[in-house]
């Protein structure tokens, strides 16, 4: 049996439950921070499975000292219930890489906001059809202006909002007016 | 009243009118308008009750008798609960329905702007994440007034009325309390009188641009949400609301 702290509040049975998971090569004190982040990279997002929970901005920081292991992660909207269950694949993906008992923690502030998606992310959106978001949301407004949205598909500019909300929280629906294809935008928050 | 007792009240409020909201625009769940109307009701109940979750697990850390965020929105009753009046008016038709949204979203969107700026770093957190939301939708709810009362005879009419029915439960939103008062001079809470001037400004604007009339300033006003005095419509919400709960206490697995 592998030690463990006198704080963990397992059970016996759980604790070796939990050890017959890792591959018995698992060996995290050689792991680096940017291993880490490349362990995170893999866990995608349940409603968007084209990006990884990384390229979204949900991951905010990994505290990694060789064997505590805790990671900051932010929900994109209040309400989001994808928030729990984008929780419990990170710490799985964690376990399965041989980490026994990393901390999940939710971090509020800064606020995430559409900025947090990197290039990649983006460029991964709209390969899987849905277009991302445009301009930088700290430049928006109230009541802003409407934006012009880039068809994903076509990539034609003609293109019209049919609602402020899309399938999920996170997404308005459009219509392309050239290809006539119906797609979704990654809202600007 | 300690700045924690008030703080703790306030929280509820927040809580409480954003649940009950939320759990009004969903009884249209199945039953919309149209399917992106259906859609966009659903997101906005969704960010309301996310906000809520998040309002209520800091009010229950305070009060720290055991109960959970589950807790205070499943197992308190009507008098108990501080939610404007207003959130809890039934949805009638489509004009009512988007003109208590505005109404509520024209005040939550002031509201989360000063408490953005909270002494109180938690309070500040959530309502940051919070504003972004309520942005959206209070674009969505004037666009909705407008279109409604700048639109046809008929549709004019309505939404006309609907802001004569709804516009006695609108005083209460902007009549600040002792708990109020606390939350202002503890610099948590938005000035009330600063709070009043901006969402009339914004109502009266909108109200303007929609071709509607606005009751004047000094009609008579029904308060009483914030102290627990509802009106018979709570009771309903919270007996469907909160059956599960109450039938099965504790149930994790439904």
């Amino acid at each position: 049996m592998p030690q463990h702290g006198d704080t963990d509040p397992r059970s016996a049975v759980d604790k070796l439950i939990a050890s017959d998971r890792v591959p018995a090569d698992a060996r995290t004190d050689q792991l680096t921070e940017a291993d880490i982040w490349a362990i995170l990279d893999e866990v995608k997002d349940p409603e968007v499975p084209a990006v990884s929970v990384v390229e979204l901005g949900i991951v905010r920081a990994v505290h990694w000292d060789g064997k505590e292991l805790s990671v900051d992660v932010t929900p994109t909207y209040s309400g989001c219930p994808a928030t729990e269950l984008i929780e419990e694949l990170i710490e799985e993906a964690l376990r399965a890489a041989g980490f026994r008992n990393p901390r999940i923690k939710q971090v509020l502030t800064p606020a995430w906001t559409t900025d947090w998606i990197t290039d990649e992310g983006r460029e991964k959106l709209r390969a899987f059809g849905i277009a991302p978001p445009q301009g930088s949301a700290s430049k928006r407004s109230l009541l802003g202006e409407s934006e012009v949205i880039t068809c994903p598909h076509c990539g034609s500019t003609n293109t019209e909002r049919v609602s402020e909300f899309g399938s999920t929280a996170c997404k308005a629906l459009y219509r392309c007016k050239d290809c006539l294809e119906p797609f979704d935008y990654f809202k600007c928050i | 009243m300690t700045q924690k007792e008030a703080l703790t009240e306030y929280l509820l409020r927040l809580a409480d009118s954003d649940m009950i909201l939320g759990q009004r625009l969903c009884e249209l769940c199945g039953k919309a308008p149209a399917l992106e109307e259906e859609m966009a009701l659903m997101n906005v109940a969704l960010d309301l009750v996310g906000q809520a979750r998040n309002w209520y697990e800091y009010a229950a850390e305070l009060i720290d008798d055991g109960r959970d965020a589950d807790k205070l929105a499943f197992r308190r009753d009507a008098h108990d609960y501080r939610n404007l009046l207003l959130t809890e008016q039934p949805n009638e038709d489509y004009a009512v329905t988007m003109g208590r949204q505005f109404f509520y979203d024209a005040w939550h969107y002031f509201t989360l702007k000063s408490l953005v700026n909270a002494s109180d770093e938690r309070v500040a957190a959530i309502a940051a994440k919070a504003l972004k939301e309520v942005t959206y939708h209070l674009r969505r709810s004037s666009e909705w007034v407008k279109r409604l009362g700048d639109g046809t005879e008929e549709s004019h009419r309505r939404m006309q009325d609907a802001v004569d029915i709804l516009w006695r439960f609108t005083g209460e939103l902007i009549t600040p309390d002792e708990t109020d008062r606390l939350m202002a001079e503890a610099g948590i809470g938005p000035d009330p009188e600063q709070l009043k001037e901006d969402w009339r400004g914004l109502v009266k604007e909108v109200l303007q641009e929609a071709t509607l009339t606005p009751q004047p300033d000094d009609a008579w006003m029904y308060l009483g949400g914030k102290r627990g005095e509802h009106t018979e419509h709570l009771g309903f919400i919270l007996a469907e609301m909160q059956f599960l709960q109450r039938a099965y206490p504790d149930a994790t697995t439904w």
